[in-house]
């Protein structure tokens, strides 16, 4: 019996540190902890409410633009003031642009290297990689030339001796199964994804002035005025024409690239579609909205609870049914109670770990940065795999239809989908069903500019003489990692109080007061490991939830109370 | 390269294949108190491209957010490097340090300040990446929970490049790179160790809406005809008049936009502790706490802003004399306690300063 530490677990965003105890060469039992705090919601506290989302949009960028987005939605909500339809689709392609390029990077840049060996590359036939690639996809990039220089780097690189990012991984690990064709397949698909990511991405330059850390947001709608007959409008024929190449740019790379590469490379691996599950309840918000956040049937990804893998019909959700516990968290709730609402809750960060540098948590105490949310006190998994279970369970159209036929596809029955591989297969399919629906809302945005219907913003609200003495709002995002809520209370023209809980907040977070495991710690169950020094398979499950730490690591002060430093000794 | 000398994709191999039987130099990448920011920004570099930084110019060992290597292996990796390339190795430090309780960011169990001190202790230059690394960030406002601070705050004495921005530009950062690796050295730095090739001058002087300031065209209201037509967005909040960055020349994402031209304000993100001088974001010049002071090149510095301040003073927007700005104290001075005690670890009464 062994108990085994991944710190840092890499290739994630932010910082985790996962425990697990390995016995007969499986997992018995495991803790996921966050190890960061910075505490930015007490710093927005007395801020103005319209500058949030810059504050906010800084809680994470890899996920870039979901806590801005949330955060604005949230300062609208309180204020009671609905966006123009244009900004809708500003934000729509701004978020669904997010969604494609994220989910491409998390295959390549983040998951792969889990399953693909590349140092087996430079044993590839690059003549047979070329028939493989030509079977999967009409991919230009898919000659034996361009193989062989793609083999020839690898090959230079390895001979040098200096691997770099590629240094002291798991290469030769028994649980890679790909052939040598296939990883080298892989490789050429990483590189094009390198470069995929930095073009894709310029619909964020176009429409937030930057990425990452988009900067046009504004509480009522968005910055960038649009005219058809201006030169220097942000929105104007020439730039509606470079977002259209973009966005076709990227159903090209999510059809021809990454949904083929994950049907084939889950096709070597198919023990990996029957372990990895969660805890079987699945949650989404619900997002993109057709006309109005406050009209959840128009929109693109539905809102929904599906309970112990059952997708015959899918439940309402309700914000109210969320708490938070800290029991295992540092942080104090200043009256004792177990779990608070966010409206309702109140925390000090309070670390009682072990002073670093340490071996060990004290994993039967309290062990994480991050706060144990449920729902109905019951552990959600939240991100792609939930919402397609979601969108499945309400029939919801053409989610549904993808579903089955990717997996008649692969040939795998419908309980394949609760698993490793199911997850990172909702992912790739996700980024497929919203690099089509991008085309969608360009062409509204473009119509609208055809016919001059060109309002942006919303300034009734702007001038904070306008508001109530006190207000408060949700605003919530189906960010790619899953369901991301913002909650705000505004008093006299200031931020009183400010909670985040993240979807990396749901599916890391540690155990609750009862003791029920977070989604994480769920899923590690029963993994084989091969060898303890190198849990590859203990990576690819946690990889598969696609973590964002930064995100994750909130805390709320409900009661206004003045916040007093830790100060050191 | 070879493809610039007309090479075919084979040649470009072989080209790559001599540059790559050199050596490489290594890199190590930090990331603390942070959100990723900067190495996702890193990620758009174009030229050279990120793939050409990571597996041609550099060894670029140790990055938590794309390295292979997990757990004890990623820290072996890390230990090897300060070990046998000590002094030789280029330290990219991303995120703040917080100087509270170590428990509030540890990476294997180790503290940030303990891993930022061996690190960056046996670097050869540290290059301190976006805002959080350089001035401790937006976590540092107050009431600043963990005491964050910057790098160059939180351990004295390095040979030591800020690259300020929220986050980086990856253009300016490429540029150093290579700069560094074809000199040998840092290129010039202004009082704040920022490169003077990329923070050297104001933008509102870089400005592509500068025209319309000069003519007194100003956006009035979100999406007025002033917004459609691209008009300065003083007004608005823009912090164009105060900041140092080369937003309007260099441009983001590959030169395709920027903030002024997608129709928001400047924040003046890569200034020293913008987060508390150049923000609230919507409140105009000269009324937030450090306008005027971010240039510390003395007496040119001075010059420009009093030309500013005359500008929005004949346009009648705001009586901007020098003598009724506020200007805060100059570059951090003392030890890790002191800066930490003057950053944030004493109670703050009441909410931020509005003037």
């Amino acid at each position: 019996m062994a108990r085994i530490v991944i710190d840092p677990l890499t290739r994630i965003e932010g910082h985790l540190r996962i425990e697990a105890q390995v016995e007969g060469g499986a997992i018995s039992d495991a803790w996921s902890s966050g190890t960061m705090f910075r505490g930015l919601e007490l710093v927005v506290r007395n801020r103005d409410p319209r500058e949030a989302w810059y504050w906010l949009q800084r809680i994470c960028s890899v996920c870039t633009v979901v806590h801005a987005l949330a955060s604005v939605r949230a300062v609208e909500d309180a204020l009671q003031i609905e966006v123009p339809d244009n900004a809708r689709l500003v934000r729509n392609l701004i978020a669904g642009a997010q969604l494609v390029q994220d989910h491409v990077v998390h295959f390549y840049h983040l998951q792969a290297l889990d399953w693909v060996d590349v140092a087996s590359a430079i044993k590839a036939d690059p003549v047979k990689t070329a028939q493989i690639a030509g079977s999967l996809s009409e991919w230009p990039k898919s000659g034996a030339s361009h193989f062989r220089a793609v083999q020839t780097q690898v090959r230079t690189l390895v001979e040098s001796g200096q691997l770099s990012v590629f240094a002291n991984g798991y290469w030769g690990h028994p649980a890679y199964r790909l052939p040598p064709e296939v990883n080298l397949l892989a490789v050429s698909h990483y590189l094009d994804a390198l470069e995929f990511q930095r073009e894709f991405i310029k619909i964020h330059a176009v429409l937030g002035g930057k990425n990452p850390h988009l900067q046009t947001f504004l509480v009522g709608g968005m910055a960038t005025a649009m005219d058809p007959d201006s030169p220097q409008a942000p929105i104007n024929p020439e730039r509606m024409q470079l977002l259209r190449t973009l966005i076709e740019m990227g159903r090209q790379f999510v059809r021809q690239v990454y949904v083929p590469d994950v049907l084939a490379v889950a096709g070597f691996y198919p023990d990996w579609f029957t372990r990895g599950e969660g805890v079987g309840n699945f949650m989404s918000y619900g997002d993109y909205p057709g006309k109005s956040m406050h009209d959840p049937s128009a929109f693109f990804q539905p809102a929904g609870v599906v309970r112990k893998r059952d997708i015959s019909a899918v439940q309402p959700f309700s914000p109210e049914k969320i708490t938070e516990y800290v029991a295992r968290s540092w942080y104090e709730y200043g009256d004792n109670k177990p779990a608070k609402h966010p409206f309702e809750g109140e925390t000090r960060p309070t670390y009682t770990g072990p002073k670093p540098p340490y071996d060990h948590l004290q994993v039967e105490q309290k062990y994480s940065w991050l706060k144990a949310p449920r729902y109905e006190n019951e552990a959600m998994e939240l991100g792609p795999l939930a919402r397609f279970l979601v969108a499945y369970s309400a029939g919801k159209q053409p989610a549904k239809a993808l579903v089955d036929a990717t997996l008649a596809q692969i040939k795998q029955p419908a309980a394949a989908l609760f698993s490793t591989l199911g997850r990172i297969a909702a992912r790739a399919l996700e980024a497929q069903l919203m690099a089509d629906k991008l085309t969608d809302w360009w062409q509204e945005l473009e119509d609208n500019l055809g016919r001059r219907s060109l309002a942006m913003h919303n300034g009734e609200r702007w001038d904070p003489d306008s508001w109530p003495r006190s207000c408060r709002g949700f605003g919530w995002h189906e960010a790619p990692r899953g369901s991301l809520g913002h909650w705000v209370e505004i008093e006299n023209g200031a931020i009183r109080n400010y909670q985040v809980i993240a979807p990396t907040t749901w599916n890391g977070g540690p155990r609750d007061a009862a003791g029920q495991r977070g989604p994480y710690e769920a899923a590690l169950i029963k993994h084989p490991i091969a060898d303890p020094d190198k849990p590859l398979e203990l990576l690819r499950t946690i990889h598969s939830f696609d973590p964002c730490l930064a995100c994750a690591v909130q805390l709320v002060d409900a009661r206004g109370r003045r916040w007093r430093a830790v100060e050191t000794a | 390269m070879a493809a610039a000398l007309g090479l075919p994709p084979l040649a470009a191999a072989e080209v790559a294949a001599t540059l790559e039987r050199k050596r490489r130099p290594v890199l190590v990448w930090l990331e603390l108190q942070d959100c990723a920011g900067n190495s996702e920004s890193m990620l758009r570099s174009s030229h050279p491209s990120i793939t050409e930084l990571v597996l041609s110019f550099f060894s670029w060992e140790y990055h938590e957010t794309i390295m292979a290597a997990a757990g004890k292996q990623a820290e072996g990796v890390l230990d090897r490097v300060v070990r046998e390339e000590a002094g030789k190795y280029l330290a990219i430090v991303e995120g703040s340090i917080p100087t509270g309780d170590p428990g509030y960011c540890t990476i294997g169990g180790r503290s940030a300040l303990d891993i930022a001190q061996r690190v960056c202790g046996s670097a050869a230059a540290v290059i301190a990446i976006g805002s959080c690394a350089f001035d401790g960030g937006p976590q540092r406002s107050a009431p600043n929970p963990t005491g964050a601070v910057g790098v160059g705050d939180a351990i004295p004495n390095l040979n030591l490049v800020n690259m300020g921005g929220c986050p980086h530009n990856p253009a300016n950062t490429a540029a150093l790179l290579v700069y560094w690796l074809t000199y040998g050295r840092m290129p010039a730095l202004d009082a704040h160790k920022r490169p003077l090739f990329a923070y050297g001058r104001i933008v509102h002087d870089q400005c592509g809406r500068r025209a319309n300031f000069d003519a007194g065209r100003f956006v009035e209201r979100w999406d007025d005809e002033g917004a459609r037509l691209g008009y300065c967005l003083y007004k608005m909040g823009c912090k164009g008049p105060q900041g140092t960055f080369n937003c309007p020349v260099v441009r983001w994402n590959d030169g395709t936009s920027w903030p002024v031209e997608s129709g928001h304000g400047c924040a003046a993100c890569a200034s020293y502790r913008f987060w508390d001088t150049a923000l609230p974001l919507y409140q105009r010049l000269p009324g937030v706490p450090g306008f005027g002071v971010d240039v510390t090149a003395g007496k040119i510095g001075g010059w420009l802003t009093a030309g500013v301040a005359t500008g929005l003073g004949l346009h009648g927007i705001a009586s901007a004399a020098r003598a009724q700005m506020r200007p805060r104290g100059e570059a951090p001075r003392g030890g890790p306690t002191e800066i930490a005690r003057r950053s944030g670890l004493v109670e703050r009464e009441g909410p931020p300063e509005k003037s």
